[in-house]
């Protein structure tokens, strides 16, 4: 499959002060950039080039690292740019705040939890909002690049929102204070578009 | 040269004392060091009448310490001392909060535990068996105690002595042996660390790298072995400096490295093998 790498759906400065322009420039044309051209040359040529994404991740017990780590990489960062915007903040709608409240009592709760698998997160990696195979919500995190698409997870799911906790996502502005990152996450999330994988994904 | 010695010296001194009991508590007879490990460091040290650092013994306390007895030191050198390898800013929130953290933390899950009267080394060789928090708060408080003793604003060179001697037997040069340890800190996804270790079945020199707060000490190493040289990277290390570019953060680490105290600890840890085991 052919893959790529697509510009941010905003300004760089698009969500200060939350998260800072050279947060965004060097996280998007560094970070993931580098994951976007190893893992591109890493699929090129090998068994993995004519599948999708999803398929590769499915079996990424067997890929080599290259594979596992900059795909996860790639992927990861495409939906975390979605998962924010200029215009964000504020509350879900629709069935996914159905859902939230649903599962976990109410949006604060729902947060709460989420901050918690953010925060506990050791080390590099992810904290995740899914949807399960019988399409119930749940919260994770993933080391590093990994994923719930991956069948190394923990936690199997499709992401619908994901927030990188990497030091490099936050460490120019908060440094060692990656609660206060994950509190500025709230003011910038893009409840709409995360809505919308939702509810593609529970109408499938 | 002395003024060079001297610092190192008072390095080392100010190192060791790390882990250890303030000084006060344990008066430890002076030995006069074995021919193998005296070195010019170490006479300037004798010199000025205080215990020697490269004597085994007090490495053996240092490592002994009851985990609630351990102290958090001060750095050996100010924040701006590495400059313009690793920038103050991030040697400070770095030392300050970071590995405080750790500290604090390590502290507050070993309290009120039968881990208190244990010695690091032993909640290493059994940190299969213990809690994250242990594992990744024993981790992250070592860790950067190795770090900071292994950096010196007045590093850099080439290490000489028994590890000199060791480090050409084992990688054939040095070139070869700081190409192959930089390609461990480059290569290690994600946060972790690169070690220069003694192992503990063999006594050989070895490199590796962990994840996290993992060391070579910990029984889920891959392969097991003393510490000597420790390259935190964390993005946390390098990121207000060199963002995403580790290997530049790498390439200068090299510029600040205590070779003495690295040596030091070769000396005085490469016979404690069996100590570490347990
Ligand atoms: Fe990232
Ligand atoms: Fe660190």
């Amino acid at each position: 499959m052919k893959f790529e790498f697509a510009e941010l759906p905003y300004a760089y400065d698009a969500l200060e002060p939350h998260i800072d322009k050279q947060t965004m420039e060097i996280h998007h044309t560094k970070h993931h950039k580098a994951y976007f051209e190893k893992f591109t040359a890493a699929l090129n040529d090998s068994e993995y080039a004519d599948k999708s994404i999803e398929e590769i991740f499915a079996n990424i017990s067997k890929a080599p690292a290259v594979i596992r780590n900059n795909g996860g990489g790639y992927y990861n960062h495409n939906l975390f740019w979605h998962c924010m915007s200029p215009n964000g903040g504020g509350n879900p709608t629709g069935r996914l705040a159905e859902a939230i409240n649903q599962k976990f009592g109410s949006l604060d709760e729902f947060k709460t939890k989420f901050n918690e698998a953010a925060s506990n997160r050791f080390g590099s990696g992810w904290a995740w909002l899914c949807v399960k195979s019988d399409k119930s919500l749940s919260i994770c995190s993933s080391a590093n690049q990994d994923n719930p698409l991956m069948d190394v997870a923990d936690c199997m799911g499709t992401p619908v929102m994901g927030l990188d906790v990497w030091e490099h996502a936050y460490y120019l502005k908060y440094q060692n204070r990656r609660p206060d990152y994950i509190g500025a996450f709230w003011n910038v999330v893009d409840w709409k578009s995360i809505g919308e994988r939702y509810e593609r994904l529970i109408s499938q | 040269m002395n003024l060079k010695l001297m610092l190192s010296a008072s390095l080392l001194m100010a190192a060791f004392t790390a882990f250890s009991q303030s000084e006060t508590k344990e008066k430890k007879p002076r030995v006069k060091p074995t021919r193998s490990q005296s070195t010019s460091a170490s006479d300037r040290v004798n010199q000025r009448d205080r215990p020697h650092p490269l004597k085994p013994a007090r490495f053996i306390s240092e490592w002994m310490t009851p985990s609630s007895e351990l102290k958090f030191n001060n750095l050996p050198y100010a924040y701006n001392a590495l400059e313009p390898v690793i920038d103050s800013k991030t040697v400070e929130i770095h030392y300050d909060k970071h590995h405080r953290g750790y500290y604090n933390n390590f502290m507050a899950a070993v309290k009120g535990t039968e881990l208190e009267k244990m010695p690091i080394s032993r909640i290493f060789a059994n940190i299969s068996s213990h809690s994250s928090a242990v594992r990744n708060n024993a981790g992250g408080f070592f860790n950067h105690v190795l770090y900071w003793q292994n950096l010196s604003p007045d590093g850099g060179g080439e290490p000489s002595g028994e590890l000199g001697k060791a480090i050409n037997s084992t990688f054939g040069d040095f070139k070869t042996f700081s190409e192959k340890f930089s390609e461990a800190g480059k290569s290690r996804f994600g946060s972790g660390w690169a070690w220069l270790a003694i192992d503990l079945n063999t006594g050989e020199l070895f490199i590796t790298s962990t994840a996290n707060q993992d060391n070579p000490l910990m029984n889920t190493a891959e392969r097991r072995g003393i510490p000597i040289l420790a390259l935190d990277v964390w993005e946390h290390a390098y990121y207000l400096n060199y963002q995403n570019k580790r290997a530049d953060y790498i390439t200068a680490f090299w510029k600040k490295v205590n070779w003495p105290d690295v040596e030091a600890k070769y000396n005085g840890y490469k016979d404690m093998r069996e100590e570490m085991k347990k």
